[in-house]
């Protein structure tokens, strides 16, 4: 019980840059999801805590936003790792998205690191860019099974060509968010309570 | 447009005018015994339905004489110049009749007028905008709605006891009450007619036009029970009344939505089992949208909200079930119903306010209204968003709180329940219904006359139309399931989380029970907005007519505009040699006689008139009857939608090359063998040789030409990959055909590399003999392939022939003719590319060397040792649509190896 009142306690005495977009009431809340989460009292996260939430294993990209929580193949996330991950999902102040200290890393809701997010699950061979093959593996879970292996190999093929720019047949990053630029995406990849 | 209204005004005029005498009547006393008349004039027996027709009539001509002048509509709002052109046709009408007629009637207007208008604006809205401002919707609409009603009520009994109102407005506090929850609400027409015009962002249309609509129940309980309250008396009015008010409020609301909901699903029901009777589709879209009207409103639920509800629900159940002619059916007759009920609801209000029998002026009732429902309505947002804004991921900003308050119009809503109160039980109606008229009019032409202006000035952000990306389609879908995911993650169980329950209770479920097995199946957003860029290319390929010969009509409309150098994708490619192709297409054009333009052009209109409707017409057939062959020919016409515009250049010019008689043989005969090569590298590179097929085709018989090219370019498409080594080789040879003369052919491994004679074809064809033309082609296909796929063998020929073709003295008679912009594209590339040794860089499988011998060798209408039959080949890449494409996309191909 100690162990886990100085965890509580250790993140708010963090410096701001490690927590830089959860607020501390998020911080409360999130660490009390973080400790029901953890089954046996260990003080991380494996991934089989998070795999027994239900609903994501219905969700077609659970198993990619699991990933997202434990990089460079590691196996367990502590709660630092666990808030750094939700963090993305902080709304935006308002307006004031393009003016922090530039001297401070850009904080992880940014437009630009929210968009990020969204990428790295698309890529999975974290080489930067989305190669056809990879675009057509998410296709292939977001599109109903209905439609035929040719048909979702065609959407990926206009999907790539439709963002790609630079004709390499792959969409990189910056071609991927170009594709969003219309988009809201302060408002489409954030969620209320994180605030 | 008075000239034009004044003769159909004659004709209801004379009927209501031989109305009043009695004796005129056929069959009254005094009339000879009836005999057989020659001519009978019946007015009666028409005169309902056709005043009615009239008036729609009138109304829509008066629509088309507004929107002659572009100018005045972009200022004025229609509604603005209906309920004036109403109130000028009221006033003739009073002229001559000396009595007003044809006002709006309360019941027309809620039975007839009202349920078109709101189905339309239901059945149409955005279903995801609306969920995701659910919250603020709701707000508005009820609190928003009780607080304008209670406040202006207040407010004008305040007004009364300080003696500002005229004693003569005999009303105490629960007849202002009456009348503020009658006069509070915003009408949904009067927005709808208003926003539609100005164009705000989609977030704040959705506020306040959702809010006009789900008002409707709260203004239908208020009325109802105030109405109830003052026909009692306020003395009778006890504590459990007022609870029954309340508890009626969820019940209207509620009870509306439910019988929506339930006639939503009983349409979606129906409608899955319309398959054999597809022309009563629409009818039925319509009945029981009416029908959930009529028991809302039998119930004295909230009929509006019934509508909308069922408009929202059913929609994308009956949108996958019906055919795709009837959704157009649907989709125009609804706008039209609508459009009209609007049209004849303000021309109705303007020729209403005309009648001053009706209506009592007071000034201090009507100048304090005004100044109440604006100043409520503009506090009462500021403190509702105030709220709101604690729980918006985004806030509304001040602009659009402006917005806001300003577009609260009122309407016919309010003008219509003001007439049907009783004038026993509510002494003061006709200062009430002046002042309603009053405030309609102000809120109808004053603020619809400067919102748009004031929207331009507060610079409020527009809505933005952008065409739909199928990136964009994608990665909205996975952030939804990216929110979901995070929302489980974080054990918040918000709207992202439930809306995604939703729609696995509805994947499971309802889409399951609700939709038709063929159309579930099909059913899915991205695949959806690929088909529709699809049929939209397609369109506009059609559209222009294959007309588009120039090298820079060959953008996608669908797809982004680039300009960066570097261009080696798919697309690119195609395009960039598609210039190339038009590049020798416009050689050919001045080089050509007239007669084989002629055919060039009747080709084009062939194609772009003959085939497109026949496919057009299959598409919305197939889409629904789905077998499994039709299933396939559904798909490979998505593909060859797809590849069409990328294809076009290359189809013009090879039309336009071969368009004579003796074609098809050769054709077929090219045809064949790309199938079997086709077939052949599937399976090298493990794809099932699905393409046998094209090959039954190929040999039917000639009178389905232009099928098979579909066919056959519909094979290429879905076979990009694979068969790039094919046309390596097909286009190769095509280049020795004119390096034999440098004798190097020995050199080249592959068995189709044959010294060729000149063929029938080639005889036949006056410019195949020509060398100018084949050098041009020559040079410009070569420079593109050599570099990439070569073997050492057919590296070195290409050389020798490069050293035959590239000498610019032959071919500069002929560069001339093309445009310089292509020359420069092209040239630079040639010393670029050749010096590069393919040996190193592309080494040839072997294997795939061993499938292209294999393949010539297996075909046997084709054997390879015989000059006539690949000549023919070679013919037919320069003249069908499908072997032209191939060396690019083979370019693209080799470019991955």
């Amino acid at each position: 019980q100690g162990a886990l009142s100085s965890c509580l306690r250790k993140p708010r005495r963090d410096p701001p840059s490690f927590f830089p977009a959860v607020s501390q009431a998020s911080l409360v809340r999130l660490h009390h999801r973080f400790r029901a989460l953890d089954s046996n009292k260990k003080g991380y996260l494996c991934r089989m805590d998070l795999q027994q939430i239900g609903a994501l294993a219905v969700n077609p990209l659970g198993d990619r936003i699991i990933d997202s929580f434990f990089p460079d193949g590691s196996h367990s996330v502590d709660f630092r790792g666990f808030a750094r991950v939700l963090a993305h999902f902080r709304p935006v102040e308002d307006e004031g998205t393009g003016t922090w200290d530039p001297e401070e890393p850009e904080p992880l809701n940014s437009r630009m690191n929210k968009l990020r997010f969204a990428f790295q699950l698309y890529d999975l061979d974290r080489d930067g860019k989305i190669s056809r093959h990879e675009m057509l593996q998410v296709l292939r879970l977001m599109v109903g099974v209905q439609v035929t292996e040719e048909q979702l190999e065609s959407i990926a093929d206009r999907t790539v060509q439709e963002a790609d720019e630079d004709g390499d047949g792959a969409v990189s990053f910056l071609e991927f968010a170009k594709t969003l630029e219309k988009m809201n995406i302060e408002q489409k990849m954030s969620i209320r309570i994180l605030k | 447009m008075l000239r034009a209204a004044l003769p159909l005004l004659g004709l209801p005029l004379a009927g209501a005018a031989a109305e009043g005498e009695p004796t005129q009547e056929p069959g009254a006393p005094g009339e000879p015994p009836p005999s057989l008349a020659l001519f009978r004039w019946q007015w009666h027996e028409v005169e309902a339905p056709y005043l009615v027709a009239l008036w729609i009539l009138v109304a829509s001509l008066a629509k088309i004489v507004f929107h002659l002048s572009r100018k005045v509509t972009s200022l004025v709002p229609e509604s603005c110049l209906l309920i004036l052109l109403g109130l000028v046709l009221g006033g003739i009408v009073l002229a001559v009749a000396k009595k007003a007629e044809y006002q709006l009637e309360p019941g027309t207007f809620f039975l007839f007028l009202l349920p078109p208008i709101v189905l339309d604006s239901g059945y149409f809205m955005p279903s995801r905008l609306f969920f995701d401002n659910l919250g603020a919707i709701l707000t508005y609409a009820v609190v928003g709605t009780l607080w304008n009603a209670f406040t202006t009520g207040a407010a004008l009994w305040g007004l009364q006891q300080a003696g500002l109102v005229a004693p003569r407005v005999q009303a105490g506090l629960l007849d202002f009450l009456l009348f503020g929850s009658l006069i509070s609400a915003v009408d949904p027409v009067a927005v709808l007619a208003v926003f539609e015009e100005v164009h705000v962002n989609e977030t704040l249309f959705i506020i306040v036009f959702g809010e006009s609509l789900l008002n409707d129940a709260v203004t239908v309980v208020l009325y109802k029970v105030c109405n109830s309250f003052v026909e009692m008396g306020s003395a009778n009015v006890q504590a459990t009344d007022y609870l029954k008010g309340i508890a009626s409020l969820f019940v209207v609301s509620l009870g509306g939505a439910a019988v929506g909901l339930v006639f939503a699903f009983l349409l979606a029901l129906t409608t899955r089992f319309t398959k054999r009777v597809r022309i009563i589709e629409p009818l039925l879209v319509f009945l029981l949208a009416y029908a959930a009207y009529l028991t809302a409103e039998m119930a004295s639920l909230s009929a509006i909200l019934a509508v909308t509800m069922c408009g929202l629900g059913c929609k994308k159940y009956v949108e996958a079930n019906i055919s795709h002619k009837s959704r157009t059916a649907v989709k125009y007759t609804m706008k039209t119903l609508a459009s009209c009920a609007e049209t004849v609801i303000f021309m109705l209000l303007g020729i209403s306010a005309v009648d001053s029998s009706k209506w009592a002026w007071d000034s201090g009732l009507v100048l304090g209204t005004l100044v109440f429902i604006l100043f409520f309505r503009a506090l009462g947002v500021v403190l509702q968003t105030w709220v709101l804004n604690q729980f918006r991921l985004v806030p509304l900003d001040k602009i659009d709180q402006v917005v806001m308050s300003y577009g609260g119009l009122r309407g016919a809503v309010a003008f219509a329940l003001v007439i049907l109160l009783d004038r026993t039980k509510v002494p003061a109606k006709d200062y009430f219904v002046a002042t309603t008229i009053v405030v309609v009019f102000f809120t109808v032409i004053v603020q619809g006359l400067t919102i748009k202006p004031l929207v331009k000035w507060l610079k409020v952000k527009r809505s933005e139309h952008h065409k739909p990306t199928l990136n964009q389609e994608l990665h909205e879908h996975t952030f939804d399931h990216i929110l979901a995911a995070v929302e489980d993650v974080v054990g918040h169980h918000g709207y992202h989380y439930w809306r995604d329950r939703w729609e696995q209770f509805d994947k499971k479920y309802l889409s399951q029970l609700l939709m038709r097995r063929s159309a579930y199946r099909i059913r899915d957003q991205i695949w959806d907005v690929y088909y529709r860029l699809n049929i939209r290319d397609a369109i506009s390929f059609v559209d222009q007519g294959g007309h588009v010969l120039s090298s820079t009509g060959l953008t996608l409309p669908s797809m982004p505009s680039r300009n960066s150098v570097a261009e080696t994708s798919v697309t690119n490619l195609l395009r960039e040699s598609g210039s190339g192709a038009c590049l020798d297409l416009q050689v050919i054009d001045t080089v050509r006689s007239g007669r084989d333009r002629e055919d060039a052009v009747m080709h084009h209109l062939l194609c772009g008139g003959l085939y497109k409707p026949r496919r057009r017409h299959v598409e919305s057939c197939r889409r629904h009857f789905i077998s499994e062959d039709a299933r396939e020919r559904q798909d490979k016409e998505v593909f060859q939608q797809n590849m069409k515009q990328r294809l076009e250049s290359f189809k013009s010019t090879k039309h336009n090359i071969c368009f004579t008689k003796s074609k098809p043989r050769l054709r077929k005969a090219g045809r064949k063998k790309a199938s079997d090569g086709v077939a052949n590298t599937g399976t090298t590179n493990g794809k099932p040789p699905r393409d046998v097929g094209f090959q039954d085709t190929g040999k039917q018989g000639a009178g389905s030409e232009e099928e098979e090219e579909e066919e056959s370019d519909s094979s290429e498409t879905e076979k990009e990959d694979d068969e790039g080594i094919i046309f390596v080789a097909r286009a190769t040879s095509e280049v020795l055909q004119e390096g034999k003369v440098s004798g190097s052919l020995e050199v080249c491994p592959s068995p189709r590399i044959i010294p060729p004679s000149p063929t029938c074809a080639e005889k036949e064809l006056p410019w195949k003999s020509g060398q100018g033309d084949l050098a041009v082609y020559v040079s410009s296909e070569t420079t593109k392939i050599v570099p990439v796929d070569m073997q050492t063998g057919w590296n070195q020929s290409i050389s020798s022939l490069e050293s035959l073709a590239s000498p610019p003295c032959t071919q500069a008679p002929t560069m001339t003719h093309l445009p310089p912009h292509s020359l420069a594209t092209e040239e630079p590339q040639a010393p670029l590319a050749l010096p590069s040794d393919p040996l190193l860089s592309f080494a040839f499988p072997p294997s795939w060397a061993k499938a292209g011998r294999s393949r010539s060798e297996s075909s046997a209408d084709i054997p390879q040792q015989e000059l006539q039959p690949l000549m023919g080949q070679e013919d037919h890449t320069h003249l069908s649509p499908g072997a032209a494409n191939p060396p690019c996309i083979q370019f693209n191909k080799g470019g991955r190896l």
